[in-house]
Parts: C-alpha cells; structure tokens; sequence
C-alpha cells in the first residue's frame, strides 16, 4: 500500500490539522449534513437494524469462502468475455494497468472514482511509464488539479469549501471563464465542460467496483454524477482494477448492498446512477474488458479473526462522518487514503508496521459512534483495541504500564502509591513527561481531605 | 440486599466523593454495603492501550476480590464495561457488575432516592455507559426526580468529550479540542453543575472547567442522589 512519504505519526499531524480553522468549520459544516442526512433516510427504515445484520452476513460469507467465490467470479467475467489478472500487490496492479493501456496504444485514460487505484498509487505509477491519468469524478478532479491529497473516503475535497474551489478552477483549469463564481451550478458547468473532452476521446477508461457478484460475473459501480457511467461505456477498454474483498456470493445480496450503500454513503434514499456490466457486449459498450484482482495485504488481515472484519467494509463513510475525532483533524492527519475509523483499522492491516500505521489504532477515544452507525457491523473500536495490542509499544510507555500493572496487583503497593499521589497532584504542573501533556491545558483535580478507605474505616 | 461496591482505582486514588455517595445511597435505601478491600482496578487502561498481557492479573485479581457477591455496584460505566465485555474473553468468567444508575433503576426499582439539589444541572451521557451498557435515559430520570434540580438540555449531548483514557495524553492536543467544544456546550447551557457517570470523563472536562475559572462545577450523578 501506497505510504505518503513525509509524513508524521498521527497526533503531530492532527496537531498541525487542528490549528487551521479554515478546515476545521469547512469539516463541521460538511460532516455535520452528512450526518443528519443519514440520519433522517436510515430513520424511514424500521427494518434497518435487519438490513445491517443481512449486510454483515453476505460479507462474512462471501470473506470465510473466499478463494470459492473468486474463482467463481472469474469463470463468469472470463464466459462473458472480460479477461482476469491477479495482483499480489501495488506494483504488480499497476505494472498489469500500465501494460494494458500500452496495448491499447494509449497514453491517457480517464478514471471514475476508484479507492483501490488511490490505495496503489496507480496515478503516479501510470504518470512513470508516461501515462495520463484524469479524474472524473468531481470531488476526486478538485483534489487532482489541487496538486492535493483524498481527506475523505466518499467526499475527497471535503477539506475544501466552494470559495477555495472557484479559485482553483481559475487557476488550474484550462480554458475557465475568469469570471467564474462560487455558485455550485457554475462550479458544476465548468467542470463538465473540462471532462466532457475528456469522454469523447478517451480510449481507455480504468475504474474500481463497489460489488463484484461470483454468481453472474457482474461488477458494480455506484456513483452520483454520471461520471462513471460515462467512462463505463464510451472508451474501447475498460479496466477495473477491484479488492478482492469486494465479492458477494449472488445478485439477490445486492439487493441489501444497494439498500445500506446509499443511506450510509450521501444519506440518499438510492444514488442518481447504479452501473452494473458483465464482461464485453458485442456493438454496445468497451470492447475489452480486463479486472484486475488485487490482495495488496488483504489476505494478511483476512488471516486475522478480528481484524479480518475491516475487509466487510463498503466503503460508505459512515465512519467518518460521525467520528469526532476526524471532525477535528480531517482526513489528511491520518497518512493513507483511508482515513477515520475503518482507516485506522485498515490502514495498519494493508501496510504492516511503521511509525505512521502504528500511531493509527490509538487515533480514537473508543467512544463507539463509528459501530452504532456502520451498515455491516464492523466492531471498529474491538478491532482497534486488538490492533493496539500488535504495535510495538514505546519502550517508556510500556515500562510505566507494566510498572502500574505491578502496583495494582496487589492492594497494598496501591494503597503506598495513593498516599503520594496527593502530593504528586499538587506537584504535577512542574513535572516533565506525560503528566505535563494533561497539565498543559487542563487541571487535575485538588486531592481529596479524606480518602474513602479512611471513610469507610471511620465509620465501623 | 448484600452489595459490593467497586470503587475504581481512579475514585480511590483522587474522588472518593464518589463512592461515599453510592454508599449513602444505597444504605438510606435500606442496602447493606461491602467494601471488599483488596480490590484494586479492573484493567481497563491496560486492556484499551494494548497491553491484555498484563490485564490479565488484574482481571483475575478482581474476580477473587469480589467472589461469592451476587451484586458488584460501581460509579463507573467504562468500568462497569470492561468488566461485563471483556472478562468473559480474558478470565473466563463475567462478574455480576452493575452501573450506579443501572443497579438503581433495573435492580432495585427505584427512580426517587429522595435527593434533593437545588441547581441547574446539565447532563453529559458519557460514551461507554451510552453505547456499551445502554443506559438510556436511567440517569436522567433518577436526576428528573431530585427535589428542586432543574436538568438542562446539552446541545450535542451524545458526542465524545474526547477523553479516552489513555488518548487523552497519546493525543493530548485533539483530546483538548474536543474536550474544549464539550467544555463551551456545557457554558452555554448556564448549568452550574455538569454530571455523569464515570469520573475519567468529568476530570478532563472538569479539568478545563477550572482551569478557565467558568465557576461551573461537575460532579459525579451519585454525588447529586446523594445530596438532601
């Protein structure tokens, strides 16, 4: 998995996050909407809770009979014409990608919105081998002519408002009117106007998939703008490139699917366009079509029996949306294109260990509104929790915990350490180290007269 | 009835109003309080920060300490949580532990202690006594009930004071700016009192409370139950 070189382990990077108003009124503003929209179309189900349950349950069946339903899937794409590559990883993804796109005698594609090619890098490795890549997606195109980096799964330019997007427009889009407002109409226009060039001469369009169905064949793209559809189906050669988590067994389990995706995702009843295609069709459609497998560390955390329950995620962004700590710092502070809670649980699984993988699962006060609204029951704050027990532990921090597992494991080493603890209270403010972090913007509480075991013993 | 009461290492160690209070509670309603002295802590920062090696002793440690009580009763829901969640994994065994307010409203049936505490008071429904042991509207309906306490609404009442044990010092500075937005929902309201259940939580938001001088005050839920 793609790092982002350069940056800092989570609490620096949400520090630097949390000094920029800006960003954080444009983040309360957005997912401050998300969150009652959601609330509102979730709130016209009462059979939600059961549609959730049937949502954990395709996804748990379809990840415990996973190597099954693969191969099943590729049998039907490759009867319905389409061709089938297996990746390990981000560079054998993108090498199969830019290879295919040589083939095609391409040197641009144009992108619907795909979180497993911005896993991979995929952008940077086609721009290597002299590959343009445009994204068409609105939000993703905002990001791409920022020079930017995804803050939200869903909503990537989330961490912009409409002002900062005029301005960009006018600066990095070619051939704008100068005069371009922030009206969101007129924003829209100026974007279609820039992609619609794009459609019409593209040759070969790469997306990704929400739903890959082992019994059909059929792949699955849910989208807003219309977009995707275009890339879907104007350009001779399509490319999806799809985790290999993204299989359900059969098409009825996309009859939940749809229902969950769109109330989690936009707080939508149903999104404005549902593609769904199987392989190539003669005089309609691309003319090739290739799917890319891509594992990328998934059967690592699949290996996992409690941080396999990631790889249930739909990637809706419900998680975000409600987390207060991602309220605060946004998507950026977390160093990996999944960011938030499912981000701080998939993130450590897809990389494996280094400084910034291993600050994730502690970006979280465990406070369980990521649980209580994600439509496939991924116990988030259960998994963090576990993930925080496979990072290596600062050699400090795990001296003071394992010194205070010690003093509570006996009620008199506890009772020694309480009758100082009043004095340290008071001295607190002028000690150095952890303490000094609660100090520094908030009191401790004065210590008390009288203890309760001196209470408790006054009173007999 | 015969009841148990678990302190919490944390109201041992710094509020122990806290548990002088559920005792005075329980016994004005007739209960009988033991205080099993060798407890200690039921291992809930090290089990969260990572560290379920060395919860293990801790967990078995209060099972011992608190065998042969049908009830455990404590003024502490993330602690309450830890026990009923995570021992049956870690020891085998899940201790019969009770939320203050739980015990109260589903054990003993009580919704009026006969409290009185004549204040504005604004609520703050901490996350584990909320999401982990549902606790619902228990709390404020024992609060509804104290003569002459007026309840405040607290605008955003369910989101997270970002306190989170050990978070609050691993990332001290996004703690602080969402205890801060917790801290100024509580000034708006006018309450001169912010409750709750768990102590952790009111030391951070209390923690700001004084240290910008704001006169508002908190306290813990059993505290105000057991004022008359």
């Amino acid at each position: 998995m793609s790092t982002w070189l350069g940056m800092p382990p989570f609490p620096e990077a949400a520090r630097e996050a949390l000094g920029d108003s800006q960003l954080r009124a444009n983040l309360r503003a957005a997912t401050g909407t998300i969150r009652a929209k959601r609330a509102a179309v979730v709130a016209e189900r009462d059979d939600w809770e059961q549609l959730r349950e049937a949502g954990r349950a395709i996804k748990d069946r379809a990840l415990h009979d996973l190597d099954t339903y693969l191969v099943q899937l590729e049998h039907r794409v490759t009867e319905a014409g389409g061709v089938v590559h297996w990746a390990r990883d981000a560079d054998e993804a993108n090498g199969i990608v830019a290879g295919l796109v040589r083939a095609a005698g391409a040197s641009e594609v144009v992108k619907v919105k795909s979180m497993a090619t911005q896993e991979i890098g995929l952008n940077e490795a086609l721009a290597a081998a002299g590959i343009t890549a445009l994204e068409t997606d609105l939000a993703e195109l905002i990001v791409q002519l920022g020079h930017d980096r995804p803050s939200h799964i869903l909503v990537p330019a989330i961490h912009r408002n409409r002002a900062q997007i005029r301005d960009l427009f006018r600066r990095e889009m070619p051939g704008v009117d100068p005069e371009l407002t922030d009206d969101p109409v007129a924003l829209a226009a100026a974007a279609r106007a820039h992609l619609r060039r794009a459609f019409l001469s593209a040759r070969v369009a790469v997306s990704g998939a929400n739903f890959a169905v082992a019994e059909t064949g059929a792949l699955v793209v849910v989208e807003s703008e219309g977009n995707g559809r275009m890339c879907l189906t104007l350009p001779e050669v399509l490319i999806s490139v799809v985790g290999i988590e993204k299989v359900i067994p059969t098409a009825a389990d996309l009859a939940v699917m749809l229902q969950l995706l769109p109330r989690s995702a936009t707080g939508e009843r149903m999104n404005p366009y549902t593609s769904v295609w199987r392989g190539t069709t003669p005089g309609d459609g691309p003319r090739e079509f290739h799917l890319v497998l891509l594992d990328n560390g998934r059967t690592t955390a699949l290996a996992d029996d409690i941080g396999r329950e990631a790889l249930r995620c739909i990637r809706c962004s419900a998680c975000l949306n409600v987390c207060p700590v991602y309220e605060r710092v946004g998507g950026h502070a977390y160093g990996s294109v999944y960011p938030g809670p499912i981000g701080a649980i998939l993130t450590p699984q897809l990389r494996g260990p280094d400084p910034v993988a291993d600050s994730l699962p502690y970006a979280s006060t465990l406070c369980g509104a990521c649980l209580d609204v994600c439509p496939v029951k991924i116990d988030i704050p259960r998994a963090l929790v576990h993930l925080r027990g496979k990072v290596t532990h600062p050699p400090r921090e795990r001296a003071i915990m394992r010194a205070a597992a010690w003093v509570l494991g006996s009620s008199s080493r506890f009772a020694a350490v309480r009758r100082v603890t009043a004095l340290g209270t008071r001295l607190a403010c002028w000690l150095p180290g952890p303490w000094r972090r609660w100090t520094q913007a908030r009191d401790l509480p004065a210590p008390a007269e009288e203890s309760f075991r001196e209470w408790w013993d006054g009173r007999a | 009835m015969r009841v148990g009461l678990f302190l919490t290492c944390l109201n041992d160690t710094l509020f122990p109003a806290a548990g002088k209070a559920v005792v005075q509670v329980l016994e004005r309603l007739g209960h009988e309080v033991v205080f099993p002295r060798a407890q200690t802590c039921c291992g809930q920062a090290h089990f969260n920060t990572g560290y379920r090696r060395e919860c293990g002793p801790l967990a078995r440690k209060f099972v011992r300490d608190f065998a042969g009580l049908d009830h455990v009763v404590s003024p502490s829901a993330s602690c309450v949580a830890m026990v009923r969640e995570n021992y049956r994994d870690l020891v085998g065994e899940s201790p019969p532990v009770y939320e203050f307010t739980e015990f109260l409203v589903d054990v003993l049936g009580v919704t009026d202690v006969g409290a009185a505490f004549p204040h504005r008071v604004a609520y703050h429904p901490t996350c584990h006594g909320l999401r982990l042991l549902d606790l619902g509207d228990r709390p404020t309906t024992l609060l509804r009930a104290v003569r002459g306490l007026r309840l405040i609404d607290l605008p955003d009442a369910k989101h997270c004071c970002g306190f989170g044990g050990t978070f609050a010092l691993k990332n001290a500075d996004t703690s602080v700016a969402m205890g801060t937005d917790k801290a100024r929902a509580v000034l708006g309201t006018g309450a001169e009192v912010l409750a709750a259940v768990d102590n952790s939580c009111l030391m951070h938001i209390g923690g700001l409370l004084t240290r910008w001088r704001s006169g508002t005050r908190v306290l813990h839920v059993a505290e105000i139950l057991a004022g008359t």
